[in-house]
């Protein structure tokens, strides 16, 4: 079962991906590109998602366990710290460079395009690099 | 504006809403991307459902393009400024915890206050690389 719904939970996800196009690059940068013909179809794009999650998030959690596991796996942490923001200022540099988030990146991957083949090796590198070396842990409490 | 495309990225954005809701009824997971692809390749326990939902991602736009008529995107030239991007986005995702799916959409959701300041931070720098260079 938990197999099953982790594929149809990608499935739907990279679904709505394409179907808002922003699985197209171009069409992401056509947001956050405020200098050109400005598209703003990727905010509505969030706020469409977000207001499914924000509902749902809180009719789910009035159960004590989701339905194939015996509990919630939800962060903890509540801190902002050093290394999630510049971490999120670097990814953000990355994602206005290209318009590539790993999400629509990993979707379009079955193009066996070279550049989305090249963007998704150099982000695996990265998560592996990443991995091996903290970006520093100390806090700043917030 | 005449880009703007509100019918197609109302109802996209619906179903990326459903699909990380589904994550949380059923598995009681946060469905964010680069984490959980991440984990599917360097972590081995929890690998099996990782690799499911990694399936899904890499199905659901073909399933569209069957489904669609003129389903059509453009993908990147490989060059080096996509490159550089890639492994910003990969070490940047990994260091923040997080990218667009798990805390723009997951950890705003739920309101909380890391992934609140996180996705102002990706939005900001995205929103001034892309409109500088």
């Amino acid at each position: 079962m938990q197999l099953l719904f982790a594929f149809l939970s990608g499935l739907l996800i990279s679904a709505g991906i394409a179907v808002s196009k922003m699985i197209d690059p171009q069409k992401v940068l056509s947001f956050l590109d405020l200098t050109g013909n400005w598209d703003p179809s990727l905010a509505l794009v969030m706020v469409a998602a977000l207001m499914v999650y924000t509902v749902g998030y809180r009719l789910a959690l009035k159960k004590d366990a989701p339905l194939f596991d015996h509990s919630f796996y939800l962060p903890a942490k509540q801190h902002l710290d050093k290394s999630l923001l510049a971490g999120s200022a670097i990814f953000g540099i990355g994602w206005g460079l290209t318009g590539y988030c790993p999400g629509p990146a990993i979707a379009a991957l079955p193009t066996f395009n070279a550049g989305t083949s090249g963007f998704v090796l150099m982000m695996v590198a990265g998560w592996f690099i990443a991995g091996r070396i903290p970006l520093k842990r100390s806090g700043v409490k917030s | 504006m005449e880009n703007f495309t509100p019918v197609s990225a109302l109802i996209g954005g619906s179903l990326i809403g459903l699909g990380t809701l589904l994550l949380l009824v059923t598995l009681g997971r946060i469905a964010g991307i680069s984490g959980i692809a991440s984990q599917a390749l360097f972590q081995r326990d929890g690998r099996s459902w990782r690799l499911a939902f990694v399936a899904g991602l890499l199905l659901g736009p073909i399933l569209v393009g069957l489904l669609l008529e003129d389903f059509s995107f453009s993908t990147p030239d490989l060059s080096i400024r996509t490159l550089t991007a890639g492994l910003l986005v990969g070490l940047g995702t990994a260091w923040g915890s997080g990218c667009t799916s798990g805390h723009g959409i997951c950890g705003v959701g739920r309101f909380s206050p890391r992934s609140v300041a996180a996705t102002l931070m990706f939005m900001a720098t995205g929103f001034l690389i892309a409109s500088v260079f």
